[in-house]
């Protein structure tokens, strides 16, 4: 299990980042089937997350009232949360292996209830912003001082009731929830800017009445930066951009939009190791 | 005996959900009313005048009111969400999915103005189908009750029941077809009039055109048994079964297409049981239109007469 020390360094994130790519690869190789590719994407973005002391959370106690939230609204990215919260505590790191597997608590998207850590059941894409402000409403209500984070993906932003949901975050100044776009520009079918553009995400955003920071969503330690600036925001929601690269870490997946939703071969993962482990 | 020459009138359902959303909202703070725009329609804001601090009214987005009812579930509130039948449950529909059903929570949903009663606005906002969608949610309670007694009944129940709920308002006032105190829990079906003849089964407003129409078959000697069966699912298959044995026969009365509702329910658990003939009084397999809800109601078929036809065929099969 990775620890999360009080002092960890980017050096350390991008160690843990790397082990929970290695985890991805594997538990989508032995499934035989699974995303990598946007898996991949948000690696860094839930090692923040997780390990850069930005969540509050209790991996003995997945039901403290008090918890953050954390919201996959782009629920086919479930394998890099899996492995990070196997690696936080919440269940053993070899249950991994049963992802996609009939019994088993790793179902190919995410399921409320079943995976303790899980706080919403997505793969419907268009969803988790709207569950993220009903937490935000609530937080507000009981005077709690919980946040909210919802990740999402670029082309999922094509959904009507993610504008919606933002729509709504904005006029209540929602300050305590954070929306992350994993901006990978591939969608199923190809890329982004050729099926739906979203240009310009940022002002549709600050539109909406967010505030919006741009980042290098490879770059652990600036992504950690922005979550802890977005915990600072208390007036409006933030909205982080998070550049990213679709297969990031596997050479052979990087912008190749095959990997949006295939497995590696037996060889394929073998070499995906081990440019992991270099 | 309940007979409906003498029911009086009384409030439209959706009237009565609003002043229960605001007698459950008093006794429990953890209930919270969200609205898309047609709070005025659907009485939520007679909760919220009371109490604005939990009240939202977050505009025309039924599906983003579903997604927030959820994440306010999955914090420990109640949430009571409203708006149009048609439109919560066809707009909604992937969210309660995925946001209600699925993870088995607290989200209460209120669809007003069901049935083809809501009259002249037409096809767009009759709802002749949210029966049918509803009960295909796993785990959701489906209940239509057929007056502002066991609507504010249903309320209560609603904010006690831990799970989903879908509750169906009506828009026209509604005859009073039990007592203020009567003993209501979801699926348990009243019986509103006692008959050995054949069961009459109905839900909403229709179950005052059954008591309508077994006075019409009382006077041709025919005594027909009529059950408020107010919970689609779980449906009360043991008052079936014993109106099975005991009678022989049903109509099965509803304001809703002939697919999926109340008709499908009873069928499938007779079918299961004892089996007995059935006649059905509903709209078909078709959209009504513009019109008076009584015109309507004449046209398409839901009406006291179109049950003692449905029964007088029923018995010939018998």
């Amino acid at each position: 299990m990775v620890a999360a020390t009080p002092t960890v360094s980017a050096a350390e994130l991008a160690n843990i980042a790397r082990t929970l790519r290695s985890h991805v690869v594997r538990m989508i190789a032995a499934a035989k089937s699974g995303h990598p590719g946007g898996s991949l994407s948000a690696i860094e973005i839930i090692t923040a997350l997780y390990f850069g002391r930005v969540l509050r959370h209790d991996p003995k106690n997945p039901a403290w009232p008090d918890r953050d939230r954390f919201i996959l609204s782009k629920g086919h990215g479930v394998p890099a949360l899996y492995a990070a919260l196997a690696e936080s505590g919440y269940f053993p790191v070899t249950e991994l292996m049963t992802l996609r597997q009939v019994s088993s608590r790793m179902q190919g998207h995410p399921v409320q209830g079943l995976t303790p850590g899980i706080e919403a059941s997505t793969g419907s894409l268009g969803q988790g912003l709207s569950v993220g402000v009903g937490h935000a409403l609530a937080a507000r209500l009981d005077g709690k001082s919980f946040r909210t984070y919802v990740l999402l993906g670029d082309g999922e932003c094509q959904e009507g009731q993610v504008w919606e949901a933002a729509m709504t975050a904005g006029n209540y100044e929602l300050g305590s929830l954070t929306a992350i776009v994993d901006s990978n520009r591939y969608q199923l079918d190809g890329a982004v800017e050729d099926i739906n553009s979203l240009v310009p995400l940022d002002a549709k955003f600050e539109s909406f009445g967010w505030r919006v920071i741009d980042v290098d969503g490879h770059d652990v330690g600036a992504v950690r930066v922005a979550l802890h600036q977005a915990r600072e925001s208390h007036d409006v929601p933030v909205c982080i951009i998070a550049h990213t690269t679709k297969g990031k870490g596997v050479t052979f997946m990087e912008n190749n939009n095959e990997f949006h939703g295939k497995s590696p071969s037996a060889d394929q993962l073998q070499v995906a190791l081990s440019q992991l482990a270099e | 005996m309940t007979t409906a020459n003498a029911l009086p009138m009384g409030l439209a359902t959706r009237e009565a959900y609003g002043q229960a959303l605001l007698e459950v909202g008093t006794a429990n703070r953890n209930v919270i009313v969200i609205d898309a725009d047609l709070a005025k329609s659907t009485f939520s804001w007679t909760f919220g005048k009371v109490f604005p601090e939990r009240f939202f009214n977050i505009g025309i987005q039924e599906a983003n009111m579903v997604g927030i009812a959820s994440g306010l579930a999955s914090s420990g509130k109640i949430p009571f969400i409203s708006s149009f039948a048609a439109f919560i449950l066809c707009k909604g529909f992937d969210q309660l999915r995925m946001g209600a059903a699925y993870p088995k929570l607290n989200v209460k949903v209120a669809g007003s103005h069901g049935g083809i009663s809501i009259g002249e606005d037409g096809v767009s906002q009759q709802s002749v189908e949210d029966v049918a969608l509803a009960c295909a949610l796993p785990g959701f309670v489906v209940c239509i009750p057929s007056d502002e007694h066991t609507m504010r009944a249903a309320v209560r129940a609603a904010a006690e029941h831990d799970g989903p709920v879908y509750l169906r308002l009506g828009r026209p006032k509604t005859q009073i077809v039990h007592e203020a105190g009567v003993h209501f829990e979801f699926g348990h079906s009243i019986e509103v009039r006692d008959g050995h003849s054949l069961t009459i089964v109905a839900n909403g407003l229709l179950v005052a055109q059954a008591l309508l129409a077994a006075d019409t078959l009382a006077r041709k000697g025919i005594e027909a048994r009529v059950i408020d069966m107010h919970t689609v699912k779980p449906l009360d298959t043991a008052a079936l079964e014993r109106a099975s044995h005991e009678t022989g026969a049903f109509v099965v009365a509803e304001e809703h297409m002939h697919h999926g509702g109340l008709g499908s329910a009873v069928a499938q658990a007779l079918v299961a049981g004892t089996p007995a003939p059935v006649e059905y009084v509903n709209l078909g397999d078709r959209y009504a239109e513009s019109g008076k809800p009584d015109d309507l109601l004449d046209k398409y078929g839901m009406r006291a007469k179109n049950i003692v036809s449905a029964a007088e065929r029923v018995l010939a099969r018998k």
